[in-house]
């Protein structure tokens, strides 16, 4: 290589696309860093839009992720309003949308992803809205405000806390889930119901087992919606969350390998030299966890956050392989779900303490080690899971099943054997 | 203004100004203060905004919440007499020039 200083460019401005800016230059990363976003905004904190942010708990200005001066500071040339266009891994040049080109010494990809459309008839109309950007958060509040009536589409965790956000603020919400379950994806039937309960005891109205068949209109607006029974719920306004499409089409046409997602190891690299990728996009590969797949796409800040910090390190030249639990937390009224590991189908399912008090866990179990917790209002022992499953601590069930047993000694080591 | 004293683990001392009703969290992030993390954005879920409170200010804050006492048995720094989580600490003309530690880790 020639003594010319290449830059890393970034590409996607949220948690990811910072995080890795931010760590390269912890780690010493000397040459120029541009940080490219679509959006109009600096990087912004995305879970309160679906929370804080629709109740007026929070404010747009308490969003920033960083201050102005960050940026300045560690020389981080942040690009906002701005799509890159198509990148040469070969050439390793990106060319952005007006035509400009830019050499790169690294390229890391933090596209995120974007919401799966919801392709009825009538998904055009004005009250129709989705949630993945502040812009989103910031136009489906101001409708809210003249709206009585709102469908949720999708049981998900958006659908479920902007159910919950716009309950709080007294408005008639009906949420309709395809599947027979909430969360049907993410948590076993047991906390399913735990949640559908909830909702149904704060006055949510949840059709589960139904589809949305057409959205009907007034004058453009949203008026009515109809299900696949043929069944109308009249409302003013719609909010869909049916889950999202990874961004990959920048990486799919330079030929990189995709899965879920960009396929990366644990070092955040692709297949393609000097070109990583991390955040809700990558699909990377996951530690040797017994029973866990290869590879899984992630989609959460911890996993943006650890992801990028992996990147960074290769950036440098360090391996710094990204093995930590995965961790996720979802707020809906007053239960605060904190999720650590990773539960798949087959493990064996513990609940912890009593559901009713609404201050409980549930603990999962492969080959007797402690691999997930899901933990409602019980943020002291979501912190402790994180560390026994890091540990892979072995727990018989009933310990596991005993609130009164102190689950700190799990992570104690063995007494010697005399 | 009210004023907020962080200190970082080398000794170094940073001084802000918050607007009352804002968090020491969100004044250490809006100006650029580094070592407070807060992965979640300030809504008690991840403990990385860890601080120890001066003890004189400590004892005339509002007690820490269930939560946040929760959430701190697992910071990752050693919790001490005086910790809290400074997403949690709303300033006010009262706590005006209140001095908070900044732990060596905060994950």
């Amino acid at each position: 290589m020639s003594g010319r200083s290449l830059p890393l460019v970034i590409v996607g401005a949220s948690y990811a696309g910072l995080q890795i800016a931010a760590s390269a230059r912890e780690f010493g990363f000397e040459e120029p860093i541009y940080l490219f976003g679509e959006e109009a905004h600096a990087p912004y904190q995305r879970p309160p839009l679906s929370k804080g942010l629709l109740t007026g708990k929070a404010s747009e200005e308490q969003l920033p992720l960083r201050a102005a001066q960050f940026y300045a500071e560690n020389r981080i040339e942040l690009v906002t309003g701005t799509r890159v266009a198509a990148f040469d891994a070969v050439a390793r040049r990106v060319r952005l949308a007006n035509g400009q080109e830019l050499d790169y010494g690294w390229l890391a990809l933090a596209t995120g992803a974007s919401c799966r459309p919801l392709d009825v008839p009538g998904a055009g109309l004005a009250g129709v809205f989705q949630l993945r950007t502040l812009d989103d958060a910031l136009s489906l509040k101001e409708f809210a405000h003249g709206a009585q009536r709102v469908c949720v589409v999708g049981g998900g965790y958006i659908g479920l806390e902007v159910a919950a956000a716009l309950r709080a603020q007294d408005k008639q919400v009906t949420v309709v889930q395809g599947a027979s379950r909430v969360l049907n994806r993410s948590v076993p039937a047991v906390l399913s119901s735990f949640f559908e309960d909830a909702h149904a005891r704060h006055g949510v109205a949840l059709r589960t087992g139904r589809c949305v068949r057409a959205i009907h209109g007034q004058a453009g607006r949203v008026a009515a919606m109809e299900l696949d029974d043929a069944s109308r719920i009249e409302c003013e306004m719609v909010v869909f969350g049916i889950g999202v499409i990874p961004n990959f089409q920048l990486a799919a046409q330079a030929g990189l390998v995709i899965s879920d997602g960009i396929d990366t190891d644990l070092c955040g690299r692709t297949s393609a030299p000097r070109v990583l990728a991390a955040g809700d996009v990558a699909c990377m590969e996951l530690p040797l966890w017994p029973g866990a797949p290869s590879r899984l796409r992630l989609q959460s800040i911890q996993a943006a956050n650890d992801g990028a910090k992996a990147a960074a390190a290769t950036v440098v030249g360090r391996v710094q392989p990204c093995e930590s639990v995965p961790w996720f937390w979802s707020d809906q009224f007053d239960l605060k779900l904190q999720m650590a590991g990773l539960a798949l189908p087959g493990d064996q399912v513990v609940v912890r303490g009593d559901m009713a008090s609404e201050k409980f866990s549930v603990g999962y179990l492969r080959a007797g080690r402690l691999v997930a917790m899901h933990s409602v209002n019980r943020p002291a022992e979501h912190m402790l899971a994180r560390k026994l499953i890091a540990a892979q601590a072995r727990i018989p069930p009933a310990q596991l099943a005993d609130p009164s047993h102190d689950l700190k000694q799990a992570l104690a080591p063995a007494p010697a054997v005399a | 203004m009210p004023t907020i004293h962080y200190i970082h683990p080398d000794g170094q001392r940073t001084t802000v100004e918050a607007k009352p009703g804002t968090s020491v969290m969100e004044a250490a992030i809006r100006n650029n203060v580094r070592g407070i993390d807060a992965e979640c954005g300030g809504s008690c879920s991840c403990a990385t905004c860890h601080v120890y409170v001066d003890p004189a200010f400590f004892a005339r804050l509002p007690p820490a919440d269930d939560m946040e006492s929760e959430l701190l048995e697992g910071v990752a720094a050693p919790r001490e007499a005086t910790s809290r989580l400074s997403c949690q600490i709303t300033m006010s003309a009262e706590f005006d020039g209140i001095t908070v530690r900044i732990p060596v880790k905060q994950s």
